[in-house]
């Protein structure tokens, strides 16, 4: 039964991390009605800024290597470097490819996924970097002591980290000005335009703050497994939370994390022996195709009523 | 000038059902198939056929088979390598497991498995619809991989998961040359595109596109989604599985699994949205655009650049130049290259007197 809730704990903590990477696909899906697969390269590209930036800026400014000055520019940086690519991204990409089907401008966005991992490699180098926040990844003294369940502390940050970061979007969406507009985006494009919200702007928000997530979820994923190319598979971790959750939904990107990662982690210690192990890969589209099959637009997603 | 189909009339219906109806059109595909089945195989080089013609066919008819289900039948797919990982194992399993299996029914029976395992991931389009269907089919693609590198006795027991194709037998005759293998490559893709054109221009198309443009309507004026919905996977998946067969044993010549990853289902999916998705056409001028490109840079970046800058900034730029490319091309002609084609043939009608 211990290893049964520790396993548990485990998963729903990893997908606290998957619905992190999700939430940015929500985002701009919903504003904007574009499936961004270029959201786990955005996580690669805002991390490898990030650390880079932690690298450099003490030989810039005659910083003390790893103070906190260090840390808060070098994510400042990162932001605001996130800024720009998702401005640009808007200018360069989205804005000429207005009104064309869904699918050329996702298949512009896994060419933009390959522009960004080539950007970021480039100005940054390949090699895998470490990144430090100054939590370790080791379990917690007292659960261990009183229920021998090992919950490491560092999944339990990122927990609260990603259920801050919920909070403060969900208080942005419902509470600013911006967010009722971005609201009123999401509902109805043409509505939105034809009482003057400049939906431009609203697309350049989205992706800043798409952009803030992915620096988030990378940072995170980074400390964990260190800053590498194999952050950008981290999208494909996110996709089945996605269509478990609903596309368009925040709350649902959440749930739907915490689903695939608790029951990915079941599946693969208990079912994965019997199959010879690694099903971690293909598990969670299994199980969300499955559910797709009973509720096809996900578990928060709108309900597609087709009119001929 | 030359291009003016002025006193060229249909006096039967099989005129008219033509698939070339202007003869100039008629004239320059049989010129081209001339070039491609006889000259190229004579007189191009090694590195030629082994690098490029074959692959470009090869994937050229997985393209097809994607655009099909794509471009015809409008479910997007994200699992295309998957399948033609299907018709390459299922081509080496045939080949090793039955004696005295003829080639071409090894090819033709990879298709059909993996049809039968295109019908099984197509059955979810039933309910599901759009970018939740693109999700989903990248279950197939990782399930399927995975499968493959599980169980041994797909590759035979070894230990890599790689499995070397067998020799190409064909009534005694051993394609071994790579003049041999391009021949046999170039005539069975013609082929299958001549059977697919003639399946997208007759019903079985037309009921295909009904369901892209709007599934509830098509359904509403009588078409059954299921037989249409999962003939359009059953087809593409066959084609895939060709591809992936001929991937194995004509292009080569080891495969494991792991290269039949998502890259090369990303690559396929470029390959129609570059070419033009709902095109023949355009099926093979985006293979040939995405198989030369990386060969392009490979030549032209170093030379640019010279070697100071290291291979890690000759791969990266690599990336960069693709995906740019890929954004360009989306902006500058979404409907892809076979619309260029059409607009250059347009242009060409006219010319050189514009009235």
């Amino acid at each position: 039964m211990q290893f049964f809730i520790e396993v548990l704990i485990g998963g729903l903590l990893s997908g606290v991390m998957y619905a992190l990477v999700a939430l940015g696909f929500v985002l701009i899906y919903k504003a904007s009605g574009v499936f961004n697969f270029a959201q786990g390269a955005m996580v690669f590209f805002a991390a490898l800024t990030f650390v880079g930036f932690q690298e450099v800026l003490p030989g810039w400014l005659g910083l003390e290597a790893g103070s906190n000055t260090v840390f808060w520019l070098a994510f400042l940086l990162a932001f605001i470097a996130m800024i720009v690519l998702g401005v640009a991204t808007e200018r360069i990409v989205l804005r000429p490819l207005v009104n064309q089907p869904h699918i050329t401008l996702f298949m512009a966005t896994i060419g933009l996924t390959y522009l960004v991992e080539g950007v970021a490699q480039m100005v940054w180098g390949a090699n895998v970097r470490g990144l430090d926040l100054g939590i370790v990844d080791e379990p917690i003294a007292w659960l261990m002591d009183n229920y021998e369940i090992g919950v490491s502390k560092f999944d339990l940050f990122a927990a609260g980290v990603a259920a801050s970061l919920v909070a403060l979007l969900a208080l942005l969406f419902q509470y600013t000005k911006v967010g009722r507009a971005l609201r009123a985006v999401a509902d109805d494009h043409q509505a939105a335009l034809s009482i003057g919200i400049p939906l431009q702007t609203i697309w350049r928000v989205v992706w800043a703050v798409a952009g803030f997530v992915a620096l988030v979820a990378g940072m995170i994923w980074g400390a964990r497994n260190g800053v590498q190319f194999a952050l950008t598979f981290t999208a494909l971790k996110a996709l089945p939370v996605l269509i478990l959750g609903g596309f368009t939904s925040v709350p649902g990107a959440i749930i739907g994390g915490l689903i695939i990662g608790a029951s990915e982690k079941l599946a693969e210690v208990y079912v994965g022996p019997y199959v010879g192990g690694g099903i971690e890969g293909w598990f969670p589209y299994m199980l969300a195709l499955a559910f797709l099959l009973v509720r096809p637009e996900g578990l928060f997603g709108e309900k597609h009523i087709d009119r001929v | 000038m030359f291009y003016r189909e002025a006193g060229q009339f249909k006096a039967s219906y099989a005129e008219d059902a033509r698939i070339f109806p202007i003869r100039q059109d008629r004239i320059g595909f049989w010129v081209l198939m001339l070039v491609l089945g006889v000259a190229v195989p004579l007189f191009s080089n090694e590195y030629w056929l082994k690098a490029i013609l074959i692959p470009v066919l090869i994937f050229s008819l997985a393209a097809l088979g994607l655009n099909i289900l794509t471009g015809y039948a409008g479910q997007l797919s994200l699992g295309s390598a998957a399948f033609m990982a299907v018709g390459a194992f299922a081509a080496y399993n045939f080949m090793l497991r039955i004696d005295g299996m003829p080639f071409l029914l090894a090819l033709v029976l990879a298709g059909l498995t993996s049809a039968g395992v295109g019908i099984l991931f197509g059955l979810p389009s039933l309910r599901i619809k759009g970018f939740y269907l693109a999700v989903a089919t990248l279950a197939a693609q990782f399930f399927i991989v995975w499968a493959l590198v599980k169980f041994p006795w797909f590759s035979n027991n070894s230990s890599s998961g790689v499995v070397t194709a067998q020799a190409v037998t064909i009534l005694g005759y051993t394609f071994e040359s790579p003049e041999a293998k391009y021949v046999l490559t170039f005539l069975i893709v013609a082929f299958m595109a001549l059977l697919a054109k003639n399946m997208v221009r007759s019903s079985t198309g037309r009921a295909w596109m009904a369901v892209r443009d709007m599934d509830v309507a098509a359904q509403v004026i009588g078409f059954r989604l299921m037989r249409t919905k999962l003939l359009a996977f059953a087809v593409s998946s066959f084609y895939c599985g060709v591809a992936g067969a001929l991937y194995a044993y004509t292009y080569i010549g080891t495969v494991e699994p792991e290269g039949f990853n998502l890259d090369l289902s990303f690559k396929i999916l470029f390959m129609i949205i570059i070419g033009g998705v709902g095109s023949i056409m355009g099926s093979f001028l985006g293979a040939a655009f995405i198989v030369l490109l990386p060969i392009l840079l490979d030549n032209v970046v170093p030379a640019l650049f010279g070697d100071a800058l290291g291979a890690g900034f000759v791969s990266n730029f690599q990336l960069i130049i693709f995906g740019g490319l890929i954004i360009f091309f989306l902006i500058v002609e979404p409907h892809g290259l076979a619309r260029l084609w059409q607009i250059a043939k347009e242009k060409l009608r006219l010319w050189p007197f514009p009235h």
